[in-house]
């Protein structure tokens, strides 16, 4: 694939900017002082409407990225753009959580909320009330809207975040690990808040160091490692969760691989040179029995057969050829 | 444009696949919609800069439809505006969020308790004072009294201009140092500061709120010191005409404007730290770093103010300049010497305010 000439005055386009991606960035890179590359050269493309992982070991640079998105920290090189807006414009359409909570400790959940509030001159103050309200209500914070963040639990703390995300009509939302040091119970509740937020309109931007969250959130991922992307795209094209494969164990390979394509699979192949290293194919929208049914039928000697959806691990180990590790 | 509704719906639901070379060229260029039909092959490959371009089973869910919804979305303009118009910076959003500033400054406990402290000094140099006269009347030296404690034994003005005097060395600086000091450092240590930034408060207009808010600090503390020490000498000492340091007498309504002047010249003075102090906060993420630094830099002025041979520097140093508020114990007023105070203020605070400025719009948030 090769690099793509853009004008020089609109560097992402001259489409509208509703038209255009939720989050842009081309040739991002953050160099830190001390020479080391924290986020190399990224080109991101966050499709609307999608929530998008953002998937990296820790240490890869999803938080340097996301503070660069924010205007936190400026690019050494490289450009982006939120919601095809300058970024003083599109960030009151944004709710974002950057590297955990942090809020007042001696206010209490509704009075940091209306400081956040506060600080966005798009915000109505004459709403403010009915609003923090709502944001509370979101997360389930009601019955300690009132209490001081200093007593917050850890997880109270970061749904009192995801509430500040939420305070205004958003149409991206940035979400930095929004499940750190969450019990598996209040994963479960990030998890549903996102898919009902994203089933709202909402863009949905999340980053984790952890593949199996993000298979099952998000409709697309990147896939960081030490600064770089590695991939990025639908799920399904990055073949996390939604690409089952049939898989047969049998030594008539070549019998197994025709009735395959006589039964409409895609990307039929044989799994390795030997006779018994078995076929594999994607599924579509078969069922299994009744492929399995027609290869006994055809008479072809199935030893086993297995439905398997590859994991984004699998893809993530098949492109750099490593475990998913902390990078230094 | 028929085709728009269709379009929009794969780019909500079906998840497309989002070579980032693909979607900037159709973004840039929007495809007709059979355009997408003849780039099946590229839409393939999801990776994007990496060695294996194939990925195994990478072209379901990747037809030509979901391409066209994703990228090329330019034809669905209107459907896609979740949010509708831009909103609009509301007018007074500055002023809501320096109330704001206000509210967290004026309530915090730590702020409180300084507050508490300067108001308490004037009590104690008062009882303190009284006491002194008391003694002195007891053992019939009264008329030996030293200057400072002969006038505010004479009169209950006076206590508020000693007052002023004793905090302004030291005290007052500190409490100013603390909440400026704080001002940036204090949100970056904290975390909140990339969330404000993100709101988007924005850096200039955070930087100006935190700067009044600073001032209005400054302010009140010199009104709770002179109010503070008001009441206090009015409840020791006698209320009655005043007499000046060049001699003169004045009525009490006369020695009341020069206790207001010269709490808005000290008040202003404490601005000027102010701005020392901001500077300061915009370079640490530890905030008692940027206080102490500023508390550090007033007694290394006061030092240097004290030895004659280093005469010559002490018009560039603040604490000349704080003091001089006892022009207003001059009759006439000693405007001469009060307007060069507030021109030595009013540079700093263009200094110093320029110095936060530059440094607080040009620096990484990593806090
Ligand atoms: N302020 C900083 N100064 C120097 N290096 C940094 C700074 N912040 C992050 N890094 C480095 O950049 C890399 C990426 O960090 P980060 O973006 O926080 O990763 P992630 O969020 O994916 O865990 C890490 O190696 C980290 O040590
Ligand atoms: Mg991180």
């Amino acid at each position: 694939m090769t690099a793509v000439t853009l004008d020089a005055g609109a560097p992402f386009g001259a489409a509208p900017p509703s038209a255009r991606p939720a989050i842009v960035t081309r040739g991002l890179t953050k160099r830190f002082r001390g020479g080391q590359v924290a986020v190399d050269a990224l080109d991101l493309s966050v499709p609307r409407g999608s929530v998008y992982g953002f998937l990296g070991p820790n240490g890869s640079g999803k938080t340097t990225t996301i503070r660069m998105l924010l205007g936190l920290a400026a690019p050494t090189s490289g450009e982006h753009e939120l919601l095809g807006l300058p970024l003083g414009e599109a960030l009151p359409r944004v709710g974002a959580l950057v590297e955990g909570p942090a809020f007042y400790p001696y206010l209490s959940g509704e009075a940091n909320l209306r400081r956040f509030d506060a600080a966005d001159p798009t915000a109505p103050p004459a709403t403010v009330r009915r609003r923090v309200a709502e944001a509370l209500d979101r997360v389930g914070l009601t019955a300690a809207a009132g209490k001081r963040y200093r007593t917050y639990s850890l997880g109270m703390r970061q749904r009192l975040a995801i509430a500040a995300a939420l305070l205004g009509p958003r149409e991206l939302l940035i979400l930095d690990e929004p499940t750190n040091g969450l019990d598996p119970q209040g994963t479960r509740e990030v998890r549903s808040l996102v898919k009902q937020i994203a089933a709202g309109g909402t863009t949905v931007f999340v980053s984790s160091h952890l593949l199996a969250e993000v298979e099952q959130m998000c409709t697309h991922a990147a896939v960081m490692r030490a600064g770089r992307l590695v991939a990025q795209g639908s799920m399904a094209s990055l073949g996390g969760g939604q690409v089952p494969r049939v898989r047969v164990r049998t030594p008539d390979t070549a019998d197994a691989l025709r009735v395959l394509r006589s039964l409409g699979l895609a990307d039929v192949r044989a799994d390795g040179p030997e006779p018994g290293d078995g076929v594999s194919a994607e599924l579509g929208g078969h069922a299994p029995e009744r492929v399995n049914a027609a290869l006994v039928g055809e008479g072809v000697a199935v030893r086993g057969f297995a439905v398997e959806r590859p994991s984004l691990e699998d893809v993530f180990v098949r492109l750099t050829g490593e475990g998913f590790d902390v990078d230094g | 444009m028929s085709t728009a509704e269709t379009r929009e719906t794969g780019l909500r639901r079906t998840p497309g696949l989002v070579p980032v070379s693909e979607t900037l060229r159709t973004a840039d260029r929007p495809l007709p919609p059979g355009a997408a039909d003849s780039a099946p092959a590229e839409t393939g490959a999801a990776t994007v800069g990496a060695g294996p371009a194939e990925i195994e089973g990478a072209t379901v869910g990747a037809g030509p439809s979901e391409i066209g919804g994703v990228a090329a979305g330019g034809e669905a303009v209107d459907v896609i505006d979740l949010a509708g118009p831009a909103p609009a910076r509301r007018f007074g959003a500055f002023w809501r969020l320096l109330g704001s500033e206000l509210g967290l400054t004026f309530r915090r406990p730590r702020n409180l308790v300084m507050l508490a402290v300067l108001a308490s000094v004037p009590v104690i140099l008062g009882v303190a004072l009284r006491l002194v006269t008391d003694d002195m009347d007891a053992e019939g030296r009264g008329g030996g009294m030293g200057g400072l404690v002969a006038s505010v034994a004479g009169n209950s003005l006076m206590l508020a201009f000693a007052s002023l005097s004793f905090l302004v060395a030291l005290l007052m600086p500190v409490a100013v140092s603390v909440v400026a000091g704080d001002a940036i450092a204090g949100e970056a240590s904290g975390g909140t500061l990339r969330y404000l930034l993100a709101a988007p408060a924005g850096r200039t207009r955070l930087l100006l709120v935190k700067y009044l808010n600073a001032v209005v600090f400054s302010f009140a503390i010199a009104a709770v010191v002179a109010v503070s020490a008001l009441v206090t000498g009015m409840a020791l000492f006698p209320v009655g005409p005043v007499t000046l340091l060049s001699g003169t007498t004045v009525s009490v309504a006369d020695g009341l404007l020069r206790v207001l002047i010269s709490v808005g010249y000290v008040g202003a003075g404490m601005a000027a730290l102010a701005a020392v102090a901001l500077a300061l906060s915009t370079f640490t993420e530890v905030p008692i770093g940027a206080i102490a630094g500023t508390v550090v830099l007033v007694i290394v002025a006061q030092v240097l103010r004290a030895v004659p041979q280093l005469e010559p520097i002490s018009p560039y140093l603040l604490p000349t300049w704080l003091t001089r508020f006892d022009g207003a114990l001059r009759d006439p007023v000693d405007l001469a010497a009060m307007r060069d105070g507030l021109l030595a203020f009013g540079a700093y605070i263009l200094l110093f305010g320029s110095v936060a400025w530059a440094r607080f719009t040009g620096k990484d948030i990593t806090s």
